[in-house]
């Protein structure tokens, strides 16, 4: 493996110079994703930009109707915390399904956001909640923010600093069906809200996705039409976990589940 | 670059991007630290970071200057005698091939400091990023149990 220069910033405003200044500058949090991919040479940085420390990336607090949580915060935080739990109790479920304590203690939001894995357990409840992606120079509604097949609205140099959580996302209720209960990626992740009606799926197409037809029969009232709609908004694939027939009947049983019909 | 490792400062010069993993085996010659999966999905290079457990296969080297690092190696006494936990392993046959054996001992060690007397069941949450793939997770378990504050 090449040498990979490793950058350490003082602080998010560093850390933004850093990576528009140096060419293939990935930033580093907890080295869950990016690690893996680094060592097995699937991605080639010229240098590693570690956010991991920085502590305006830390945290969770309350702000007007709802909760912040900082990007560079740890699963074991959220999991770990009131005013989550008071909130968002579906975050709190999804990062207890994500890997076990080591990656739960490495893990964070900005960087399941940022790596965009269709796969991303906490991508569908974030759907769900209309959180809002805060970056280091703007606010990108998380349903305009995942462009492709692990291609985000962030533009170069652009950094996550905080997902903000308003107040509906108390509501939102979640699923994850996997091979087992630790240490699985997901094959169908689902995550709904009534009021407004939101659902939202991972694992079931090239991104973390809102069902926007199955929306439109909630909104109504039509949960049967709902769960017929899913068919159609989502776009599953056969691969190593799992089928796209077994997707797509159980993220309709899931849903209709979840929406206790 | 400085970190504290089972007690002792060091100081090195290394890449900041190398693995955790790489330079506790390759540089310092702490070979307790398995490499298993090397994708954070086995929990055999387990190591405690300010007393978190994490798997070094997916930490840079440079994200621990300045934190406080136990491998195996920090878990018995400078003199060679085993903690009590290990002693535990030993005596219930909690290690079949070893492979697990030092991330089970870290991933318990954390465990036991947060919550020192778990369930059974915390103790299967506690552990469910440590894979044994000798299957011996009965005694690893009854083990953890009998160390129960």
């Amino acid at each position: 493996m090449p040498d990979v220069t490793y950058l350490r910033p003082r602080d998010v405003a560093h850390a933004v110079r850093l990576c528009e200044g140096t060419p293939d500058a990935r930033p580093l949090g907890g080295g869950t994703d990016l690690m893996v991919m680094l060592h097995a040479g699937t991605i080639r940085p010229r240098a590693l930009v570690d956010l991991w420390s920085l502590a305006e990336l830390k945290g969770i607090r309350r702000v007007d109707g709802g909760v912040e949580v900082g990007a560079a915060e740890p699963y074991t935080g959220i999991i770990g915390s009131a005013l989550v739990e008071e909130h968002c109790p579906a975050l709190v479920a999804a990062s207890r399904t994500i890997g076990a304590a080591q990656i739960q203690n490495r893990g964070t939001l900005g960087g399941n956001l940022a790596n965009a894995s269709p796969a991303g357990d906490t991508l569908p409840v974030l759907l769900a909640a209309d959180a809002i992606v805060v970056t280091d120079r703007r606010t990108i509604p998380v349903a305009d923010f995942f462009t492709g097949y692990r291609k985000t609205a962030l533009g170069v140099g652009e950094l996550i600093v905080a997902v903000r959580l308003p107040a509906g996302a108390r509501g939102v209720r979640f699923r994850k069906v996997g091979t087992r209960a630790a240490q699985a990626i997901s094959r169908v992740v689902v995550a709904v809200n009534r009021e407004p009606a939101r659902i939202a799926f991972g694992s079931v197409a090239e991104v973390p996705l809102r069902a926007r037809s199955a929306e439109a029969s909630l909104a109504r009232g039509d949960v049967a039409g709902a769960v017929a709609a899913v068919a159609a908004d989502i776009r599953p694939i056969d691969d190593v976990r799992s089928t796209a027939e077994y997707r797509r009947t159980v993220a309709q049983n899931v849903l209709r589940h979840l929406l206790g019909d | 670059m400085r970190f504290v490792l089972n007690g002792n400062t060091v100081s090195l010069d290394v890449s900041g991007s190398r693995r955790l993993l790489d330079v506790l085996r390759e540089d310092l010659r702490l070979t307790g630290t398995k490499e298993g999966c090397g994708e954070g999905e086995c929990g055999a290079c387990s190591v405690l970071i300010d007393g978190e457990v994490v798997n070094s296969c997916l930490v840079a080297v440079g994200q621990v200057e300045g934190c406080n690092v136990v491998t195996v190696e920090g878990l018995a006494a400078p003199d060679g005698t085993l903690s009590h936990l290990q002693q535990t392993f030993i005596e219930r046959g909690a290690a079949q091939c070893g492979i697990c054996t030092p991330g089970m001992l870290l991933a318990t060690h954390a465990l036991l400091e947060q919550n020192p007397r778990p369930s059974e069941d915390e103790v299967r949450v506690g552990l469910a990023g440590n894979l044994c793939r000798c299957t011996g997770y009965t005694k690893i378990i009854d083990a953890v149990v009998a160390c129960r504050m």
